[in-house]
C-alpha cells in the first residue's frame, strides 16, 4: 500500500498527487513513469513522474481526470492509499547541451514537460518552452515554467488566456526564424498534438522527441499492447520508450489504437458514477 | 479391498475425470476438472502395478516418487501421499492440474503399452487438494542462518527456490514486478484451468510458515538493478520467466483487434476482465477470432475468447460467435496438453490445421477484417523431428475474422539484465546457466525457469528453483566453492 501524501488541484480537472513510494523515488528521473492500480478492482494505468524526492521517499503524479480511473483518483485525499506504484519504468529523457531547444506542453503534458525543461535549462541550453491548452481553466505551473525557461510562450485553443491558437503556430515562427537555429524540440501533449508538432517540424529536420501515452497493461514488456509502429518496425513504449523520434512514429495508427476501447471505458465511467451516485443517495439517507 | 494380482488391476479401467458439462462451462470461468472422489482415488489407485523399475519416475522431470504415493493412496494413507510427493514435488495440487502428464510419467508408465497409463497427474491433483485441505505436512523453517537471499520473480522457478531455501533458514525475499505473486500461474493460465486460489492458498503458505517477504511491484533492473541487489543480499536467483511475446512479422499486425495472447490472457486472468466492469480492465473480443499457434497459450486464450463471446451473448441475447484456432501444422504436432486440446474442441472450438496466416486486412477504421492464410502440407522432418510444413502454391485464401490472437512462443523479459553485468546470455535472450546447478556466468547469480530454457514448463521450471535452491545452500554453507 501506498499513502498519499499530499494533493492539489492544478485545475478543476487536473490534480497533482504526492504518493510515499520510496522504491520508486530512489531510482525515479525525468522521463519515466510509474504504473498505479488504486485498488483490488482497479486497472493499471501509466503516469508520468512529474518530480521525485528521494530523501522524503516520494513521487509526485498529475493526471487530468478523464476516464473512470482518474475521476476515482481525484477523489482520493491525503491519508488514502494506492494498492500498486510499480516503477520506475520506461527510459529517462536523454538531457544535454543541445544549444537552443524548445520544449511544448500540451493540457496535462505541462506536468511532464516540466522536469524536462528545467533539466535541459541547468544543462545549460537556451530553452524556449510554448505551453497551450483548450482554455485558460486548462492550463496550469505557467510560473513554473517561466522560470525555468529563457522564453516563455503560452497559447489557448479559445484565445482565453495568452496567444488564441494552437501550439504549432508559435513553435512554426520560431523555426522560421534564422536567428534561432533550433536543435531539438521536445513535445509532450495529447497525441494529436504531438503529431502536429512533428509534421510542423518536419520539413525544417529538426529532431523531434515525444513522450507516447498508449494503453499499458503490464509496463513491462510483457504484453505488447503498447506496441507502436515506428518507420524500423513495432515497438513496445514501456519498455523501449517511453521517449521516440517523433518523425518515425506512425501517428495515424498510434490514434487509432489508442481509440480501440473507448467504448468500454465510456461504459466503465458511466458505470462508476451511477455506483457513486447510489452511494451518495445512500449516505444523504444515513444522514 | 484384497490384494489385487497384476492381471486383475490391469482389467480396472482408467477412471475419467468427472468435468463440468461442455454446455454449462462455456459460459462460466469455474474449473472444468472437478477432480476425483476419493473412491474414484482408490480405486484409480488400484491399477498402479508398482514396477521395480518405474518408468514413470523415469519420465517425471522431478522424479517424483511415483509408486510410493501410489500406494499409499491405495492405503487410504492421505498423510503418508503428501509426504512421498513433497520430496520432489512442493507444489502437486498445481502440477496435477497443468503438467503434460501424456509426454512425462503418464507417457513412460508401463501400462500404456498396451492399455491406458495410470491417471498419475489426476491422481497427484487429488494428493495435493488433499493437502491444501488439511495441511498435513507443514513447511517448517529451520534455525536462522543469517544469510539474505533475493529471488527475482515469483512464477514457479522463484516460488520453488524461495520456499527450498527458506526451509533451510535463509532470510529470503522475493521482488516481483506485478502486484500479484504467481508468474504464469497467475496472469497467463486461466482460472478454469487452474483456479487462482490454489496459487494463493500455496504462496500465502509459503509466506506465513517460512517469513518469506514478497515485495510486489518492484522490477528489478529499474527500481533496482541486478548489481545493487548483490550489495544488500547474499545471493540471487533469477526465475523471470520469459513473458515477451513474439508478433508474426506479417503485415497488418498494428491493426485494432490484434493483440498478443499475453496481452489478452493479462487483461482476461490478472485484470479479470471477464468480470468487467466491477473490474475495471477490459478486453475486446470479437465475433469471429482467429488464434494463431497451437500450444497451451493459444488454447488458453481460444478457450477464453470462447467464453467471453458466450458471456456477451447472453447478455445481450445475440447469437454467440466462433472461435478458430489457427495452426501451421497438423493436429498430430499440437503440442499443447491433450486435455486442453481435447476440452477446447468438447467447447466449440473450430480447428484450422495446416494453415499459415500471411497478412492481416483492416477496414477503413483500421480494425481487422479478415486474415489472409495460405494451406500447408507437412514435408520432411524439421530439426525438432516435427513434418516441416510447407506452402501449397496459391493456395491463398481469406477468413472473415474481427479478432487476431497471436500465441506464438515468447522470450525472456530483457529488463532484469539492464545493468547486470557479467550475466551472459545466449542469442535467443535467455540466460547462460549451468543446467543442473542454475549457476550462471555472474558470481552468486543463480538463474532457473523460462529465463533459461525458453518458454517450457511449470514443473521444468520447479525443478530447476529445486536444483538452484541446493546449490545455492552449499555455497552459502561452504560446501561448494563458487570456482
Ligand atoms: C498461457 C500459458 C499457459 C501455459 N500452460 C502450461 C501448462 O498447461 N503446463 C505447463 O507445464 N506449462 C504451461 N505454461 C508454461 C509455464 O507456465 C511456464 O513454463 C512456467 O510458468 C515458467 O515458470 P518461471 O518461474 O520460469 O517463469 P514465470 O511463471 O514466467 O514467472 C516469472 C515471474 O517473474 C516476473 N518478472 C519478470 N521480470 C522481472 C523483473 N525484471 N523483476 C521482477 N520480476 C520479474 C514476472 O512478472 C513473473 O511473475 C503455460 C504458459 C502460458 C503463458
Ligand atoms: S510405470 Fe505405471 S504401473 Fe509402473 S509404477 Fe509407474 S504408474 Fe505404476
Ligand atoms: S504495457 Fe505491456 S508490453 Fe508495454
Amino acid at each position: 500500500m501506498y499513502t498519499i501524501a499530499y494533493k492539489e488541484a492544478l485545475t478543476d480537472v487536473t490534480k497533482l498527487m504526492v504518493v510515499r513510494a520510496p522504491h520508486v523515488a530512489r531510482s525515479a528521473r525525468a522521463g519515466q513513469f510509474v504504473i498505479v492500480r488504486i485498488d483490488e478492482f482497479g486497472e493499471r494505468i501509466p503516469l508520468t513522474i512529474a518530480d521525485y524526492d528521494r530523501a522524503a521517499g516520494t513521487i509526485t503524479i498529475i493526471f487530468q481526470e478523464l476516464g473512470k480511473t482518474t475521476k476515482q483518483l481525484g477523489k482520493l485525499i491525503p491519508g488514502d492509499t494506492l494498492s500498486s506504484f510499480a516503477g520506475p519504468l520506461g527510459h529517462p529523457t536523454e538531457i544535454d547541451n543541445y544549444g537552443v531547444v524548445v520544449c511544448i506542453g500540451g493540457g496535462v503534458g505541462i506536468a511532464p514537460i516540466y522536469p524536462i525543461t528545467r533539466a535541459l535549462k541547468e544543462a545549460g541550453n537556451r530553452v524556449i518552452s510554448i505551453i497551450g491548452a483548450r482554455t485558460k481553466d486548462l492550463l496550469f505551473w505557467e510560473e513554473k515554467m517561466m522560470t525555468v525557461s529563457d522564453r516563455f510562450i503560452v497559447c489557448t485553443d479559445d484565445g482565453s488566456h495568452g496567444r488564441a491558437g494552437l501550439v504549432t503556430e508559435p513553435l512554426k515562427e520560431l523555426l522560421e526564424d534564422k536567428d534561432n537555429s533550433i536543435a531539438k524540440v521536445w513535445a509532450i501533449g495529447p497525441a494529436g498534438m504531438m503529431k502536429f508538432v512533428t509534421l510542423t517540424t518536419k520539413p525544417y529536420a529538426v529532431p523531434t522527441i515525444v513522450s507516447l501515452n498508449t494503453i499499458m497493461i503490464d509496463g513491462t514488456g510483457m504484453c505488447g499492447g503498447c506496441r507502436v509502429l515506428l518507420e524500423e518496425g513495432a515497438r513496445f513504449v514501456c519498455v523501449d520508450g517511453p521517449e521516440f523520434d517523433g518523425h518515425k512514429v506512425d501517428w495515424d495508427s498510434l490514434l487509432s489504437r489508442l481509440s480501440f476501447y473507448r467504448d468500454e471505458e465510456r461504459e466503465a465511467t458511466e458505470y462508476y458514477e451511477h455506483k457513486c451516485r447510489m452511494d451518495g443517495a445512500k449516505t444523504m439517507t444515513r444522514k | 479391498m484384497a490384494e489385487l494380482k497384476p492381471a486383475e488391476r490391469m482389467k480396472i479401467k482408467r477412471h475419467p475425470m468427472p468435468n463440468q458439462n461442455e454446455q454449462v462451462r462455456r459460459g462460466n470461468f469455474t474449473e472444468v476438472a472437478l477432480g476425483y472422489a476419493p473412491e474414484t482415488a482408490q480405486e484409480e489407485a488400484e491399477r498402479c502395478l508398482q514396477c521395480k523399475d518405474p518408468k514413470c519416475v523415469g519420465g517425471c522431470p522431478v522424479g517424483v516418487l511415483i509408486p510410493q504415493f501410489i500406494k499409499a493412496i491405495r492405503e487410504g494413507d492421505m498423510v503418508q501421499a503428501v509426504e512421498w510427493m513433497k520430496v520432489k514435488n512442493n507444489l502437486p495440487a498445481i502440477c496435477g492440474r497443468v503438467c503434460p502428464q501424456e509426454s512425462q510419467c503418464e507417457g513412460s508408465c508401463i501400462l500404456g503399452e498396451k492399455g491406458e497409463p495410470v491417471a498419475i497427474g489426476r491422481l497427484e491433483r487429488y494428493v495435493g487438494d488433499y493437502e491444501l485441505a488439511h495441511r498435513t505436512c507443514p513447511l517448517v523453517k529451520a534455525p536462522k542462518t543469517g544469510t539474505r537471499i533475493a529471488v527475482v520473480g515469483s512464477g514457479p522457478a522463484g516460488l520453488t527456490c524461495a520456499v527450498d531455501l527458506g526451509r533451510e533458514g535463509h532470510d529470503v525475499t522475493i521482488f516481483e514486478s506485478l502486484h500479484s505473486p504467481g508468474g504464469v500461474l497467475i496472469y497467463g493460465i486461466p482460472e478454469f484451468r487452474l483456479p487462482k486460489s490454489v496459487v494463493h492458498h500455496e504462496v500465502t503458505y509459503a509466506v506465513e510458515c517460512l517469513g518469506i517477504q514478497i515485495k510486489t511491484d518492484h522490477i528489478i533492473g529499474r527500481t533496482y538493478t541486478l548489481d545493487e541487489l548483490l550489495v544488500d543480499f547474499d545471493v540471487v536467483f533469477l526465475g523471470t520467466g520469459a513473458g515477451l511475446p513474439s508478433f508474426l512479422r506479417i503485415p497488418g499486425i498494428n491493426l485494432n483487434g490484434v493483440m498478443s495472447a499475453n496481452e489478452f490472457l493479462t487483461r482476461v486472468n490478472l485484470m479479470k476482465a471477464y468480470q468487467f466492469p466491477d473490474y475495471d480492465t477490459p478486453v475486446k473480443v470479437g465475433r469471429k477470432v482467429a488464434v494463431i499457434g497451437g500450444g497451451n497459450v493459444a488454447m488458453d486464450a481460444v478457450r477464453c475468447s470462447l467464453r467471453l463471446q458466450e458471456l456477451a451473448a447472453r447478455k445481450n441475447g445475440d447469437e454467440r460467435g466462433e472461435v478458430h484456432i489457427v495452426y501451421r501444422r497438423s493436429k498430430d504436432e499440437v503440442p499443447a496438453r491433450q486435455e486442453e486440446f481435447a476440452h477446447a474442441g468438447e467447447e466449440g472450438v473450430i480447428f484450422d490445421f495446416l494453415t499459415n496466416p500471411v497478412e492481416i486486412l483492416g477496414d477503413e477504421h483500421r480494425q481487422v477484417r479478415a486474415l489472409r492464410c495460405v494451406r500447408m502440407e507437412l514435408g520432411e522432418p524439421d530439426d525438432s523431428g516435427r513434418r516441416r510444413p510447407v506452402e501449397r502454391r496459391g493456395s491463398d485464401f481469406d477468413m472473415e475474422i474481427d479478432t487476431v490472437i497471436m500465441a506464438l512462443g515468447t522470450n525472456p523479459n530483457p529488463i532484469v539484465f539492464v545493468d547486470a553485468d557479467g550475466l551472459d546470455r545466449t542469442t535467443y535472450g535467455t540466460a547462460v546457466a549451468d543446467l543442473e546447478t542454475g549457476r550462471t556466468k555472474k558470481r552468486r547469480v543463480w538463474a532457473g525457469g523460462d529465463v533459461v530454457t525458453g518458454a517450457a514448463t511449470v514443473i521444468s521450471a520447479m525443478g530447476a528453483g529445486k536444483r538452484a535452491a541446493a546449490d545455492m545452500h552449499a555455497f552459502l554453507k561452504g560446501e561448494s566453492a563458487w570456482d
